[in-house]
């Protein structure tokens, strides 16, 4: 049986209990409850379990638990602060850019890191910093304009 | 008192209940407003089966504590305002859980955000065959419409009793009945208040014009965005009842196989580990998705695999050998004479083309959690069938449907994928082997092996045409793929039109679409390649052979946007186009695109003109018109599902590529709106265009004709 390791998830630390060789995706889900954050193809192909690791997008499928211990990971449950939306969820809102919504967390996580490490990123930039993320429905124009839409908010302190 | 409108729900959501799931529910009025309150309600009668739809086999038979399944819809207006509406349809992404809300607001004349959708719930929402076909938006939205257009005029008549005046000096709108006359004004809340007033009618059409709607017809955002981007939402796999366990099937080697031996004795030695053997079905449940994982791994099982009897390799010359040599009258259209027809036409061609098996690779992947109480069992399922998931399951466990109750949360896509109980029944029979709720989540690579398929299929064509570009015979044979779509829409006295049903070697089922997109496919491409042979140009040769206006009108809107004729203004530029009318839908799509040197197909432009009658939401229109297109182009260019020896050989997203950002083209979407036409529905017609556009063009671009999907640069190199 594993011993204990630490994670800090949302700026919340939780000891885990599961071996150390289980996946984030599975800890994040099964043990902690932030079902947020999706499970889609368990190979790092559709970008559905996206979390940020320091800023990172990172699939959390492909993340043995043990490999991430004593870091801070930020899930679709975490962007939310005092009851206020961050730009990019306000901005996918205002963009329909969803239909079946499954893939949502992680396109807006994946959009998240990008947007933090280029606040002003072209559509060429955005789609390409989002290839790794798969929606189904083919909402994809309207996920470029959600972050193009944010991108702009935030330059303006929106 | 204020009505509860504002405020008190700002988001419709589904019902959630608190407390036991309500047995014996039936249509008796005291029962129905014991589970919601007093208030005022109205149900909607059906007279008989709706005419031309697929019954689901045993249909019949009803359990004696069921919903009598003439009831197809109803609405309840509580003493707080909050309109709650039942519908068996389900949430799949295509937008009903706004656009019915929407529909129900217009005609009811309440704000929009003070209804809410009840949705495929088998114990709650009246029978509903299943959410396919686009059928919800020209069915149930009227239906709805018409049960909120009776509550309304309830709603007046208890106000001009109380009154004392005659009900057609009052006005219904914002929630309140009001009598101009005096200024006075009652809340539809109070009007409620204490009643337990109900009434039956007979399904009829809605009473408010499309050109009158005012909640209808607007761009209204997704009702619970919110849940979505936050990841609040619970789709099926996220469901955690408490003392969950879940479940891994052990899978067969190869389709067919059958169990010749099995030692599970390591994972029974396992703690908290449950095995269950039930013929060639065998699968355990663990505490954590891990340990069941490690449970599965360690059973030794032994399986004898059935020859093969058909690779993807072989499957066109496979279905062709093993068609039906005649298909039966219904999937026949014959008129004229081909052969009459052939001779006398100045030009004659004939082609095949092929359409390769794909997987519909919802991002949700099929999931059940079920759980057994008192030998009653309830099951949390993403499907488009609710009531046809309940049926399986009564079937499978000998159990009255009354004892079984399906839910659907809101589901991540299904595309036609998610018509099966699958995984249902294998949650289930876990769970009534552990005696603990049970969740079983299929892997991409179960749900790219053991969901089913769009079926592949095989379409000859032969044809002829005047000098002067006139259709004189059409002769079309569909070898398994399927007869949705499968007419022409063109002018042609001399007819033949056929398809053949094949025992399929891979599971095969409902896609978006359906055939529509093969029989769009192959005859688009043939309208194109007789084009040529004419000399004529595309759109002159199919206006020249077209009357049916509606038709007509989304290829012209369509070619004005694209600019239709234009000029090559680089190397590897082709333009094209395609369309056709399928379920009441009505498109035209044109494409542009660049063959690179390396033969990769890049498409550049889309425009999509669209017309469905009566529009209800387009702002979700558009998204789907837009979607519908890009999921075309994995279907057109890329996917295809490899097999042999009765095995997937590319089960996962490394190895079957779907449509991603890199090739998205520049979309633009014509909807042109009638609002002299009953609404049709959307989520499916707009994306048999794409690919014979696409086809069309790229034989604009190289002089190469390709005659099979997905058109693969390989088939450019031959």
């Amino acid at each position: 049986m594993g011993k204990s390791l630490e994670l800090t998830v949302n700026g919340k630390r939780h000891s885990i209990t599961s071996d150390g060789d289980v996946t984030l995706l599975q800890v994040l889900r099964d043990e902690l409850g932030l079902t947020g954050t999706k499970y889609g193809c368990g190979e790092g192909q559709c970008g559905a379990c996206t979390v940020l690791l320091g800023g990172m997008a990172r699939r959390a499928c492909q993340l043995p638990v043990s490999t991430v211990a004593g870091q801070s990971i930020t899930t679709i449950e975490g962007l939310e602060r005092d009851g206020k939306l961050h730009p990019l969820q306000h901005a996918f809102i205002e963009a329909g850019a969803f239909q079946c919504a499954y893939c949502t967390p992680g396109m807006i996580m994946s959009g998240v890191a990008l947007l933090g490490q280029k606040a002003r990123p072209s559509r060429e930039e955005i789609a390409h910093a989002l290839d790794g993320n798969i929606c189904r429905c083919g909402t994809y124009p309207r996920i470029l304009e959600a972050v193009e839409r944010a991108s702009a908010s935030m330059a303006g302190g929106a | 008192m204020k009505p509860a409108t504002k405020g008190v729900l700002v988001e419709p959501e589904r019902y959630e209940l608190r407390g036991q799931p309500i047995h014996h529910f039936s249509i008796a009025r005291r029962d129905f407003f014991k589970v919601l309150g007093a208030g005022i309600a109205v149900f909607t009668v059906a007279s008989e089966a709706p005419a031309g739809m697929p019954q689901e086999s045993g249909r019949g038979r009803r359990a004696e504590e069921e919903l009598p399944k003439d009831i197809t819809s109803w609405l309840h207006v509580g003493e707080d305002g909050v309109v709650t509406t039942f519908t068996g349809k389900v949430e799949i992404g295509q937008n009903i859980r706004t656009s019915l809300a929407q529909s129900v607001a217009d005609e009811l004349r309440v704000p929009f955000e003070s209804v809410r959708m009840v949705m495929g719930d088998t114990a709650l929402t009246p029978f509903d065959m299943g959410t396919f076909g686009s059928r919800t938006t020209p069915t149930m939205a009227p239906q709805l419409r018409h049960v909120a257009s009776v509550a309304r005029d309830l709603l007046v008549e208890q106000a001009a009793k109380e009154w004392n005046v005659p009900a057609e000096k009052l006005v219904a709108a914002n929630a309140k009945v009001t009598d101009p006359a005096s200024g006075r004004s009652l809340a539809y809340a109070e009007l409620a208040k204490g009643k337990t007033l109900a009434q039956e009618i007979p399904e009829a059409d809605p009473v408010t014009p499309p050109s009158e709607w005012t909640v209808a017809g607007k761009p209204i955002p997704k009702v619970n965005a919110r849940d979505f981007v936050t990841g609040r939402h619970q789709y099926t796999p996220d469901l955690r009842p408490a003392g969950v366990l879940h479940g891994k099937v052990l899978r067969p080697p190869a389709f067919h196989a059958t169990l010749v031996s099995l030692d599970a004795s390591a994972a029974e030695q396992m703690p908290g580990v449950v095995v269950v053997r039930d013929g060639d079905f065998v699968a355990v449940a663990g505490r954590s998705e891990r340990e069941a994982e490690k449970a599965a791994a360690s059973l030794k099982a032994e399986w004898k695999s059935p020859e093969a009897r058909a690779s993807s390799r072989n499957i066109y010359s496979y279905l062709k050998e093993k068609a039906e040599s005649r298909g039966n009258g219904r999937d026949r259209e014959t008129a004229g004479s081909i052969e009459e027809g052939l001779q006398a036409a100045a030009r004659r061609l004939e082609a095949t083309y092929t359409v390769a098996y794909i997987a519909h690779t919802p991002l949700e992947p099929r999931a059940a959690v079920a759980e057994w109480n008192d030998g009653k069992l309830t099951v949390w399922t993403g499907t488009q069938r609710p009531f046809g998931v309940r049926e399986e399951l009564a079937d499978a466990f000998q159990l009255p449907q009354d004892r079984i109750r399906v839910i659907v949360p809101d589901t991540g896509s299904a595309y036609g994928g998610k018509h099966t109980a699958d995984a249902a029944l294998e949650a289930a029979r876990l769970a009534r082997a552990a005696k603990r709720p049970v969740k079983v989540v299929w892997t991409r690579e179960e749900e790219m092996t053991w969901a089913y398929f769009r079926p592949a299929g095989v379409i000859d064509i032969r044809s002829g045409i005047t000098a002067d570009g006139k259709l004189k015979a059409w002769e079309f044979h569909n070898y398994n793929s399927g007869s949705s779509g499968i007419g022409t829409p063109y002018d042609v006295a001399n007819r033949h039109i056929e398809f053949h049903s094949v025992d399929s070697p891979l599971r095969q089922g409902s896609y978006r679409g359906l055939a529509a997109t093969a029989n769009h496919f192959a005859r688009e491409s043939h309208m194109d390649e007789l084009a040529h042979a004419a000399g004529l140009d595309p759109l002159e040769f199919r206006l020249k052979n077209l009357s049916d206006a509606r038709l007509r009108a989304v290829f012209e809107a369509a070619a004005k946007s694209f600019g239709w004729p234009r000029k090559k203004t680089e190397a590897g530029q082709g333009f094209g186009m395609g369309g056709g009318v399928e379920k009441k839908g009505y498109v035209a799509t044109f494409a542009e695109v660049r063959v690179e040197s390396t033969k990769a197909i890049r498409v550049k432009k889309v425009v999509c003109a669209f017309e469905c009658g009566a529009i209800v939401n387009p702002d979700g229109l558009r998204n789907q018109v837009s979607g519908a297109n890009v999921m075309g182009l994995g279907g057109a260019l890329f996917e295809a599902i490899e097999f042999a020896d009765g095995k997937i050989l590319n089960p996962h997203l490394a190895k079957y590529r779907v449509p991603r950002f890199r090739d998205l083209p520049e979309i633009e979407v014509v909807l042109l709106d009638r609002k002299d036409i009953p609404s049709a529905g959307a989520g499916e017609t707009p994306l048999i265009g794409l690919a014979p556009a696409i086809g069309n063009a790229v034989f604009d671009a190289t002089g190469k004709r390709l005659r099979s999907l997905p058109m693969l640069p390989a088939l450019l190199q031959a």
